[in-house]
């Protein structure tokens, strides 16, 4: 096989989708990252061994809330291999500006100290590091660390932290972090007065950790005058641009190297507090300084998707929306990194969904309570979904609509778009009935209703859900919406392309050569990608928020017509004739009408390089070219629908998944590999959060979930079979490619709960909380008065 | 703390360390040794991802003391490949069933599945899923996963 053959799922490729011309997009071309990845070659951080190099424990706080007396760190210092031991006041002085790019320096930001200065605000907040010529030694000393705590009340459960005498932050009343909101209610008020029928609901999420397999780590290494950073970040150049603004340091003498990273899901977006502490010591210690997270840690330190809502429906007796609104609460925690106020708005603002909502309103309030701190985790905003689908079905129900029905009646069409929803969301491009309709199809809604029927009959409970999205990816807003790369050729003709990068698992290496062989029309096996190293690579924003196909996409596009313009006149002075009489394919530029006279872009690269006489000094040299990309799009929609099978066990409350059907258009595929990769990915981490995950405290804020053995991720045993309907809209940019990272995190789990409640639809059970464990399930089934046996 | 002299073959090759009794088996194989294609997930034996070869059985070497490995013959993802580079039948198979993303926690499913298909040729698709529930992913879903071991059981059916 050679390295393009299509893998044996190539089956269903569809190369049809790919632009004119492509020979990889649109391919289910093999990946470049794969061989080093299986060989045990990879270059994960915690795989960066420098000589000399010092390792970095956290001594962390055991109390959710405690006023910090005094630290003493005599006997740490004292332990065999110990080098440091810091405390805030060691490094918290140092801070000189602590602020993310993609917020800008002026969002009213909660405080984000490295360590935990005169008051410990969760269990694990990290109030000391120890530095040590090994981790072993780090970790006996840490232990060593005497703190005298004095525990204060906490507010765990942030359903209580606005009415808490607690403040967990004195610069925050009311422990709100932020408040935001639609138009005034009175439209939405006035609708639903005059409805036939108003859905309301509360729902509960339980918290979430994003938990990638591997955890957060880094690698400071000063020379005293430049640092270099190994990181295991989405976003390399943010690493750079951070540490530089928090040492007070000029960028240029960060470098930042990032070769793997191992999973990230919004995580690895930004350094964290931690990273903060080790940057700081880097240039107190004599070493470079590694620090790797234990699971413990993280599962102690990040939280995500804790939020409840108050979600409203109103309808016309045909069961046409006439109104739709959500009041929405969020869990920062102590820490929330980065600021993450903004996921909440984008709740409210996209309660609507995919459908014809004509006025709706929304407010969303972030709140701070005494546990880990909120991050980002693949489709930050998700709730919206999970409010919005659930409570359609509990409305069908109670209009005596089926859910499928009561869909059809609302769902926007292709052919409605452009629509901007209620509360200013500008759809485009998209297909939320046709894929809603072909993802039934491909279940056949009708015979399952039947099946059902049977099934129920012989006292097995199978139920079907659905959930139905539109997805903003690939923003326009500054930071995100413009994206370099640069192309060089060699004189031995291989092409080496320097993108920003920040592949977590995004395959962002293989889309690259991809995209770059298409757009330069030369081989795949010839492109040299090159990502994560910010001494080489162009300034970008990394991966999240759906955007690297799309980005990456214009970036390359923009790189090679900027390169193909200067092959083009090097051809064209190297042979003495005019550029337009010049044509490039298949790796040369020749003369046209004279196929004999020609040079291969390796030729042309030597040729630059050497420069002879009267050749211009801008076409002289290494034969490269830079672009750059803006998206002009506010942002590019995809759209999707899950359609979700399952059978419950009503004696136990299992659940079993029986069939998965992921309906999306994401627009053309340049992987179709990577697309489906990415939609299992996350449609699995959605059922784990519907039916498994809960990152928990009790009632002091203690936390009950340290291991992996009490957080429960998916594994092999519990997935479904995963299928696929592929719709393709193109979205207005470059290869009408949209963004497809986190859109199976967003539908998996209402579709999930929807499918459950449909099994237990005898019974009449509501569900409005996740997760949906076999306890839960038996508690609702006793509630509704099931005593056992055959209903 | 006292150390001890262990001596086992790693991937062909004889080795023999003075070690602190706490040290484990996968920390002696990354830090020591150099091979860190052996991932360290959890520390706590529940992801899979430190998987590696003792006397040819699958085992969680966060969890094995390096002292307990004495006398032992060791086998890590670095030593599954053909010694030309070639990859074994099964790291063929999860690349060509896009069984990867990040790659993290692929040393611990190429060990994992080695030894299952070695114990087990033609494992159904109930066997497979059990064979693989002690190896924690979280960027796949599993999907390409479970394709990659039927896919590698067939080719290793034919002669590998
Ligand atoms: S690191 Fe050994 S099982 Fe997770
Ligand atoms: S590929 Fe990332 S954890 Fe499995």
């Amino acid at each position: 096989m050679t390295e393009t053959e299509p893998a044996p799922s190539a089956a269903a490729a569809s190369p049809a989708s790919a632009p004119t011309g492509a020979r990889y997009a649109g391919r289910r071309v093999r990946r470049l990252e794969d061989a080093r990845l299986l060989t045990g070659r990879g270059m994960f951080v915690d795989d960066v061994r420098r000589p000399g190099m010092l390792h970095a424990c956290f001594v962390r706080s055991p109390f959710a809330r405690a006023r910090i007396n005094s630290i003493d760190v005599c006997a740490a210092l004292a332990s065999p291999g110990v080098r440091a031991v810091f405390t805030a006041a060691d490094l918290n002085p140092d801070v000189r500006e602590s602020w993310y790019t993609q917020d800008g320096p002026k969002v009213p930001d909660s405080p984000r100290p490295p360590l935990a200065d005169g008051e410990a605000r969760f269990a694990g907040d990290p109030v000391a590091m120890v530095v040590a010529t090994d981790r072993y030694l780090a970790e006996d000393a840490a232990e060593l660390v005497e703190v005298d705590y004095e525990p204060l009340d906490a507010v765990v459960d942030f359903r209580e932290a606005l009415a808490s005498p607690v403040q967990v932050h004195a610069s925050r009343p009311g422990n709100i972090a932020g408040r935001l909101t639609g138009t005034p209610p009175d439209a939405v008020e006035a609708a639903c007065a005059g409805a036939a029928h108003v859905a309301e609901e509360t729902f509960r999420q339980q918290m979430h950790t994003p938990s990638p397999m591997e955890t957060r780590g880094i690698v400071a290494e000063w020379d005293g005058r430049e640092l270099t950073i190994w990181s295991s970040t989405q976003n390399p150049h943010e690493v750079r641009a951070f540490t530089a603004r928090l040492l007070g340091i000029p960028p240029e003498r960060v470098r930042v190297i990032m070769r793997d990273t191992g999973g990230a899901f919004g995580l690895k977006v930004v350094p964290g507090r931690e990273e903060q502490c080790v940057l700081l010591a880097a240039r107190k210690v004599a070493g470079p300084l590694k620090w790797i997270e234990d699971r413990r840690e993280n599962l102690l330190c990040h939280q995500a998707r804790h939020e409840s809502g108050r979600a409203r429906i109103a309808f016309a007796a045909d069961g046409t929306i006439l109104a739709a609104s959500i009041d929405h609460l969020q869990d920062m925690g102590a820490y929330p990194t980065p600021w993450q106020v903004g996921p909440g708005a984008a709740v409210g603002m996209l309660f609507p969904g995919p459908y014809r909502v004509p006025v709706a309103t929304w407010t969303s309030t972030s709140v701070h309570s005494n546990t880990a701190g909120r991050v980002p985790y693949r489709g930050p905003w998700q709730f919206e979904s999970l409010a919005r689908e659930v409570l359609l079905d509990i409305a069908a129900r109670d209009l005596g609509i089926d859910p499928v029905e009561l869909r059809r009646r609302n769902l926007l069409s292709r052919d409605d778009l452009p629509w901007t929803n209620p509360n200013g969301m500008p759809y485009d491009h998209a297909s939320p009935r046709e894929t809603f309709e072909a993802a039934l199809a491909a279940l056949g809604y009708d015979a399952f209703r039947a099946e059902q029927r049977a099934a129920r009959a012989h006292g097995r409970y199978l139920g079907v859900g659905t959930s139905s999205y539109l997805e903003p990816t690939t923003s326009g807003q500054p930071y995100y919406g413009s994206e370099e790369a640069t192309v060089r050729v060699d004189p031995s003709g291989r092409v080496t392309v320097f993108f920003t990068g920040g592949s977590s698992g995004n395959s962002l290496e293989t889309t690259v050569a991809q995209l770059a062989a298409d757009a330069l029309g030369i081989e795949f096996d010839l492109v040299e990608p090159v990502q994560g190293d910010t001494a080489v690579t162009p300034a970008g924003a990394g991966t999240g928020g759906s955007r690297s196909g799309s980005m990456t996409a214009g970036a390359v596009g923009e790189a090679a017509r900027a390169l193909l313009a200067r092959l083009t006149a090097l051809a064209a002075h190297r042979f003495g004739v005019g550029e337009d009489e010049i044509e490039v394919a298949d790796g040369r530029a020749v003369v046209r009408g004279r196929p004999g006279v020609g040079a291969t872009f390796g030729e042309l690269a030597a040729y630059a390089a050497a420069a002879p006489p009267g050749l211009p000094e801008h076409l002289a040299g290494v034969l490269e070219a830079s672009g750059r990309h803006t998206t002009p799009a506010p942002m590019l929609w995809a759209n999707a629908t899950h359609v979700c099978v399952v059978e419950v066990d009503v004696a136990t409350g299992a659940v079993t998944i029986l069939r998965h059907i992921v309906g999306e258009d994401v627009g053309p595929m340049i992987n179709p590999d990577v697309v489906e990769g990415q939609i299992a990915g996350g449609t699995v981490q959605g059922i784990g959060g519907a039916l498994l995950e809960r990152q928990a405290y009790d009632a002091d804020g203690n936390p009950l979930v340290t291991t992996l053995l009490d957080y429960l991720i998916p594994t092999a045993a519990e997935v479904p079979l995963i299928e696929y309907v592929h719709l393709e809209t193109p979205a207005p940019g470059p290869g009408g490619y949209k963004g497809v990272g986190e859109g199976g995190a967003i539908g998996a789990p209402p579709a999930v709960v929807n499918a459950v409640v449909d099994a237990l639809s005898p019974f009449g059970v509501k569900i409005t909380e996740l997760p949906v464990t076999p306890a839960a399930i038996v508690e609702l089934l006793a509630a509704a008065g099931y005593q056992g046996g055959h209903h | 703390m006292a150390e001890w002299q262990v001596r086992m073959v790693v991937n062909g090759q004889a080795v023999e360390q003075a070690v602190e009794p706490r040290l484990t088996l996968a920390d002696l194989l990354r830090d020591r040794l150099g091979l860190t294609g052996t991932h360290l997930g959890c520390e706590h034996g529940v992801c899979g991802a430190c998987t590696v070869l003792v006397d040819g059985a699958a085992v969680r070497s966060c969890l094995m003391f390096a002292v307990q490995a004495d006398g032992r013959e060791v086998t890590t993802v670095e030593g599954v490949a053909a010694d030309d580079g070639t990859l074994s039948p099964v790291q063929a198979a999860l690349r060509d069933c896009h069984g990867l993303q990040c790659g993290f926690c692929s040393p611990g499913f190429v060990m994992t599945i080695t030894a299952l298909l070695r114990d087990n040729p033609d494992p159904s698709d109930e066997e497979i899923r059990e064979g693989l529930s002690g190896n924690l992913c979280r960027c796949t879903g599993y999907q390409g996963i479970i394709a990659a071991v039927r896919h590698a059981a067939s080719a290793l059916a034919n002669g590998g």
